[in-house]
């Protein structure tokens, strides 16, 4: 982990709109989560609002990623997980039993630590969300894809390329890739878990630049263990520490005025 | 874009429920289920056919008679000299299939450059070895061990007879280990790759050579694997009759094999000869029933053994690392 | 002490290593002793140097002498050392015996044709023939009697009827089974089904037989309504009980080593989970799977005691309820009958050698397509 003194962090996110103005897109409430009988998350409360990046912060094992993984229930793969507690995404409870995952899924979209693209061609990385969605028509389809490849600023690298493997890109390209293909489905919310760490600094810095490009459109909600990224990109801050949220505010505020103590001595890098 | 993405979309879609019931996903879990289900109602029909019918039948006079000549009566067959035979010749087997197969295991996994056209060559040599027939096995235990190496050994101890030229439980045993050696590497190599590097790399930090970290640190290590690899093989060598047909096995002998160059009853060739030989079916159909369970008892309890061991080990495994 | 290299330094580490590395290439020698002792045997076949016709062209005892003792030594089919202990007398014994074989053959059968044929010529292995007795030219494998009909294609059609019919019963079921287990099974039914699937593999092979004979036959026949009771059909399915741990836990291996964060790409892009694993974990999987299958034929055409139980009659026919004899099971039920040397022992062996080419062959291209897609796969992993 860098340590970053306080002086030395650049605050370039703009101030979130008016306080009053924001409406809740995610609303997390007492959320708790068992992995058997280990507790991973203690009650967290957590408001995130439409169209603005919130980072998600904090020292490995604090529980930033389980949490982001509630959001499309991608915990449910793992044995043995247990909820109390309410996620609601435009105010519908996704962990009542009548929601259907994978819809929800499909609304929420997911971009992963370790770019991840499928064992085919570029194009049919994009296509593959949108045939699930029943997309046929291939002129539909040629547009949407090179649509995405735009909108994650990957188009003029790889049009012609278009039919080979995505296994071919480099490790930056097949990570916007993935975000091409994450938005192609037109989610409303994407989850980022990390998606930078494994990547090096110029290709991280477009994936930044990505990131506030489609944050018009999206809402963002990003993992990350790079301070500096997140008082970069996001309008809100999150820092969790033990399971617990510790505190959440305007980026600006965490990272010049945190309340709290351990959240200074985090973003000052004294520990982490 | 084709829609705003954003704003709200109506509320009906917010409830995140499907609007169709995804048929395809159900049937084709359904089906893919059914068919493991099917494999493990196989199992559970054989198993439970053979334990029903031949419990009955089985007795303790049974395991320790010696049949007379005619061993489809079953008021005075037995099963002693079968049992004998297949215990023999797998213990045989393994006296020669382990060290080769643990060196063999040793040499790729601590020795041979991982990348080197030779140990690439030796691995697939071994994989190779792993899915010949058994019945070409019974043809080269012929070709090689009695009519070369055998008939040779005869006419160089000037025996008085074919005494080593014909078949015999050595021989049945050398073609077994033959057959059963890239079990045992496979089983031990896995054993030895389980092992953290850390681990060899403290022996050699203080100064062990290669092979007193092998010896001292490794070997004992890897003794769990060794050990199922070795049941793996006897239970596969227990239950095969095909590579013995032409190297060893005796249709009826009247007394128990005493010497490596004797030739011995086996329990699965006796399961043939029952089944296909019998002037009366229904009549040796109980003792039949019995013999194979003793041989199911057998190669089962070996199996058993070998799984659970593995399952401990890897459970220490999973503590260590 | 010096810090030096080599096996001078250390003597006794040198002469470990030197053995460790000599006993491991074992697994080599094996491979090529087994082709070079089965192939031996099959080899006079191979050459066309046997010759198993029944009326054999004789020498007269009385014209001995004129022979030098090379022509004398392969016209009695000798070995050198055998013919090196051997007197005079002995060997004109042998001629006429020789001599006194000819005269004992029926007087109906020194007329036909095929009483000179050497039956061991390829022609006669692979093309149909029309033998005297026969109204139209066959295929036959009847290998005793005077005359011997090697014919090799009623064999190998039976191999090939059981193994497919084995691998058509056992392929869309053990991956079938292998995508469920793999991908759509909850942790604690994968960790069950798993092993007990493989148990299947630690039922020996008589076992598998001796319950297709007793029992399924029986039911079979009570459920299809054939004629034969033991046929191609019954001794396929049984196979097919072999073939299912192979293929399953080969393809199940492939598909566990596709790497998760395709299928939670997928997921996290709203496909179910079966959508997960038909579109991308069984196309990434693929020659995985099309390894078990080829491995699966292999371990089917190899296998001898089930179809041996099952059926063992050579009927030249390629339906699936009509018996059928399979090489393995000529070679397993033939051999005990056979002379060692003769051109009945030298056919089984050639078979057997058929066999292991076959079987070398499907475990090659199994080995190396597994091996490239392992690569593959951890590659970028």
């Amino acid at each position: 982990m860098p340590a970053a003194p306080l002086k030395n962090v650049t605050v370039s996110a703009p101030d979130g709109p008016d306080d009053s103005a924001k409406e809740t897109l995610i609303e997390v409430r007492d959320l708790s989560l068992y992995y058997g009988a280990t507790r991973a998350l203690t009650q967290i409360t957590l408001p995130i609002c439409p169209r603005l990046v919130t980072a998600f912060i904090g020292p490995s094992g604090c529980g930033k990623s389980t949490l982001l993984r509630c959001f499309n229930r991608m915990n449910d793969l793992i044995d043995n997980v247990r909820i109390e507690g309410a996620v609601r995404i435009s105010g519908y409870d996704i962990y009542s039993r009548d929601v259907d995952v994978i819809e929800l899924r499909k609304r929420v979209g997911m971009v992963f630590q370790k770019s991840n693209p499928f064992p085919k061609s570029v194009y049919e990385n994009i296509a593959y969300g949108l045939r699930l969605q029943g997309h046929r028509n291939r002129a539909d389809l040629d547009q949407i894809v090179e649509q995405s490849l735009r909108s994650a600023a990957l188009w003029d690298e790889v049009k012609d390329r278009l039919h080979s493997s995505a296994l071919g890109l480099s490790g930056g390209q097949q990570q916007r890739l993935c975000i091409a293909r994450a938005i192609a489905i037109k989610p409303e919310i994407i989850l980022m878990d990390e998606p930078a760490s494994a990547l090096d600094p110029i290709a991280t810095a477009r994936i930044e630049d990505l990131i506030l490009d489609l944050k018009k459109q999206f809402t963002i909600v990003i993992v990350t263990h790079n301070m500096q990224q997140a008082a970069r990109i996001s309008d809100y801050t999150a820092f969790f520490y033990l399971g617990q949220l510790v505190e959440h505010d305007r980026t600006r505020k965490i990272f010049t005025n945190p309340t709290q103590k351990q959240t200074e001595d985090y973003v000052t890098g004294r520990f982490g | 874009m084709n829609r705003p993405p954003n704003p709200a979309p109506p509320d009906s879609a917010k409830s995140f429920r499907s609007e169709r019931f995804d048929f395809a996903s159900f049937f084709f879990t359904g089906l893919t289920g059914f068919a493991t289900l099917l494999i493990v109602a196989i199992l559970a029909v054989i198993l439970l056919n053979i334990v029903v019918q031949g419990w009955e039948s089985l007795s303790w006079r049974f395991i320790s008679t010696i049949p007379k000549d005619n061993f489809f009566d079953p008021a005075s067959t037995g099963v002693l000299p079968m049992i004998v035979g297949t215990t023999g010749r797998v213990f045989v087997m393994t006296i020669f299939v382990l060290p080769v197969g643990v060196i063999t295991a040793i040499y790729l996994t601590e020795y041979a450059p991982s990348t080197s056209p030779l140990t690439r060559f030796i691995r697939a040599a071994v994989n190779n070895l792993a899915g010949v027939p058994s019945i070409v096995f019974g043809l080269f235990g012929l070709g090689f061990f009695i009519n070369f190496v055998g008939r040779n050994l005869d006419a160089l101890l000037d025996s008085p007879g074919p005494t080593w030229g014909q078949p015999a439980i050595l021989w049945a045993s050398l073609t077994l280990a033959v057959m059963t050696l890239p079990v045992v590497i496979v089983a031990t190599e896995e054993s030895l790759r389980a092992i953290p590097p850390g681990l060899r790399e403290a022996s050699l930090a203080l100064g062990a050579t290669k092979l007193q970290t092998i010896l001292r640190v490794v070997l004992p290590q890897a003794l769990p694997g060794i050990m199922t690899g070795g049941i793996l093989a006897v239970s596969r060598a227990a239950g095969e009759v095909a590579p013995i047909l032409f190297t060893g096995v005796a249709y009826y002998m009247a007394n128990l094999p005493s010497k490596l160059t004797d030739q011995f009853m086996d329990l699965g060739y006796h399961v043939y000869v029952l089944s296909t030989q019998s002037p009366n079916i229904e009549q040796t159909r109980p003792i039949l029933y019995a013999t194979v369970l003793v041989l199911l008892m057998l190669t089962f309890a070996l199996n058993f053994t070998a799984i659970l061991i593995r399952a401990r080990m890897r459970k220490k495994l999973r503590a260590l690392g | 002490m010096g810090i030096q290299r080599g096996h001078r330094a250390r003597p006794l580490e040198w002469l470990a290593e030197r053995v460790i590395f000599t006993i491991s290439l074992s697994a080599i020698m094996l491979i090529l002793l087994i082709f070079i002792f089965v192939g031996r045997e099959a080899l006079p076949i191979f050459l066309g140097r046997m010759d198993s016709a029944l009326i054999q062209e004789t020498i007269p005892p009385e014209r001995m002498n004129e022979l030098d003792p090379e022509e004398l030594r392969v016209y009695l089919d000798l070995s050198p050392r055998q013919f090196a202990g051997m007197d005079r007398d002995t060997l004109q014994m042998l001629m006429e015996v020789r001599q006194e074989a000819l005269e004992e053959i029926p007087p109906e059968q020194l007329n036909d044709p095929d009483a000179h044929a050497n039956t061991t010529a390829w022609r006669y292995l692979l093309f149909p023939h029309q033998w005297s007795d026969y109204d139209r030219p066959r295929y036959i494998w009847q290998p005793i009697g005077n005359i011997h009909k090697y014919n090799i294609v009623p064999l190998i059609v039976g191999s090939l009827k059981t193994t497919l019919i084995g691998l058509f019963f056992a392929v869309p079921i053990s991956v079938g089974a292998a995508i469920y287990v793999s991908q759509l099974a909850r942790p604690r039914v994968r960790e069950i089904a798993k092993p007990t699937i493989e148990l299947l593999s630690g039922i020996p092979s008589v076992v598998v037989g001796f319950f297709a004979l007793l029992v399924m036959a029986s039911v079979f026949q009570a459920v299809f309504q054939y004629e034969t009771r033991l046929n191609a059909f019954v001794a396929g399915i049984a196979l097919g009980f072999a073939v299912i741990p192979v293929v399953f836990s080969i393809a199940e291996d492939a598909l566990t080593s596709v790497p998760r964060s395709y299928t939670q790409g997928a997921l996290a892009l709203g496909s179910s989970k079966w959508q997960a694993a038909w579109h991308i974990v069984l196309p990434a999987a693929l020659p995985g799977v099309f390894a078990a299958v080829v491995l699966g034929f292999g371990r089917a055409i190899g296998e001898t005691m089930i179809v041996l139980m099952v059926c063992s009659a050579s009927v030249m026919s390629w339906s699936i309820f009509d018996s059928a004899r399979s090489i393995t099971t000529t070679i397993a039920a033939e051999m005990a009958e056979a002379v060692a040397g003769g051109h009945h022992y030298r056919m089984l062996f050639m078979l057997g050698a058929v066999l292991f080419a076959v079987t070398f062959v499907a475990n090659l291209v199994g080995d190396i397509v597994i091996h490239r897609l392992k690569r593959k796969l951890e590659g970028r992993s």
